[in-house]
């Protein structure tokens, strides 16, 4: 019998929502709007985590400039506070260190954070996933049960593809979608809201492409003064409801 | 170390499949520790007999038993089966640190001796499994 099962329920006791940010096409802006997420929603008072579930290819520690030193340790470890965002990923412990793992693996790394980690209480955590539709979604699905789902696209056929695929998949096992976001939008069209229209889910709202994002990146102050980080706050505002 | 926060799972788990199984006395708590965690047995074993128990009445003068796993890898690549023994020099103290947090960052840090790939199996001495528990009032089904 695995203990980590009734040492995760107490762990996140104290959580009261979780939002997952997936879309499960690659590089769509899944982590820069998680952590601008996580960012807005801290500023506005909300005790906020933020959980990197990408766990071969780590980058929310990257685009809040959080470093990547070893957690403190008390009946648990400590989450990294980062302008205001309490926030834990497997960076703290492998480094830059890659670490290859394989589906079943990456469920054991899951649980073993999940109880570990001392979010304490939380308004919101907000959890990072990979690209794919693959364990982590599933493991997300199964031990995270109540978590709502934000999926980005892009006005691409070749992203909505997936997304389309992601829709139907949550929905065949029940799972609340918070409602779906367009990211990185350039001119007008209508794209990913007509497929959240058609799939029947909340359309968020769009977040521009931002030339200036970059630049921003690995560090909070710069990152609130972009179009982007507007764009995500107006989000942040529509998913408080 | 979280050694006792690995102790409180092990409780937790222990009151919570004693319920499950009806049982209303545990006599015994039935742990396997793997080795790849490096878990400190002492501390371990300090944080299950004398900080814990008191925590439920269920446990009362409940015995803990520890035993330890020896770690198996074995290589998908040249299917090597082999032990932290045939490591060749030790881990750093920031990577066996990492490793005892989650033991799958041993992906990051150990490579097969016969071939040097990163892509092996943990077959076993992952982590801490609670093995079976006795008591009186009911036993946890597949324990003698
Ligand atoms: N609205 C935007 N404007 C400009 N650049 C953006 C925007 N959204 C994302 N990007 C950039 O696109 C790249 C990919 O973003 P990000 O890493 O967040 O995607 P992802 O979906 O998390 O990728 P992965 O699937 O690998 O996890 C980054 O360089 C990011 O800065
Ligand atoms: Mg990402
Ligand atoms: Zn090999």
């Amino acid at each position: 019998m695995d203990p980590r099962a009734a040492a995760i329920e107490d762990r996140l006791a104290g959580v009261r929502r979780i939002v997952a940010v997936g879309g499960s096409k690659g590089g769509i802006g899944k982590s820069v709007v998680a952590a601008a997420l996580s960012l807005a929603w801290a500023d506005g008072g909300r005790r906020v985590g933020l959980f990197d579930l990408d766990f071969t290819s780590p980058t929310g520690h990257v685009i809040l400039g959080a470093g990547t030193r070893f957690p403190s340790e008390e009946f648990g470890i400590d989450p990294h506070v980062v302008a205001g965002v309490a926030m834990m990923s497997v960076a703290f412990f492998s480094g830059e260190a890659p670490a290859p793992l394989r589906g079943g693996e990456a469920t054991n790394a899951l649980l073993e954070l999940l109880a570990i980690t001392r979010w304490g209480n939380l308004d919101v955590l907000v959890v990072d996933l990979p690209p794919g539709l693959g364990d982590t979604t599933l493991d997300v699905v199964r031990f995270l049960p109540g978590t709502g789902f934000m999926l980005l696209g892009t006005a691409s056929i070749v992203v909505l593809e997936s997304v389309r695929r992601a829709l139907r998949l949550l929905g065949e096992v029940g799972v609340p979608i918070v409602g779906v976001v367009e990211n990185m939008r350039r001119d007008g069209g209508d794209l990913v809201e007509g497929l959240a229209r058609s799939a029947g889910v909340p359309f968020l709202g769009s977040v521009p492409y931002d030339a200036g994002l970059e630049s921003a990146l690995g560090n909070p102050g710069r990152l609130r003064r972009t179009g982007f980080f507007d764009a995500v706050r107006r989000l942040a505002g529509r998913l408080d409801g | 170390m979280h050694e006792f926060a690995l102790a409180d799972a092990v409780v937790k788990a222990a009151v919570r499949a004693a319920r499950e199984a009806g049982i209303d006395r545990v006599e015994a708590v039935v742990v396997r520790v793997g080795e790849l965690q490096q878990i400190a047995t002492d501390l371990f074993e300090f944080s299950l007999t004398q900080v814990l128990p008191p925590s439920d009445p269920l446990l009362e003068g409940a015995r803990f038993v520890v035993e330890r796993e020896a770690v198996v890898f074995r290589c998908r690549v040249c299917g090597r089966e082999f032990g932290t023994g045939d490591l060749g020099e030790a881990p750093g103290a920031d990577e066996a640190e990492a490793v005892h947090f989650i033991p799958e960052l041993a992906h990051a840090f150990v490579r097969c001796p016969g071939c040097g790939s990163p892509d092996f199996d943990i077959l076993a001495g992952r982590g801490v499994t609670l093995e079976r528990i006795e008591g009186r009032g009911g036993d946890l089904p597949g324990s003698p």
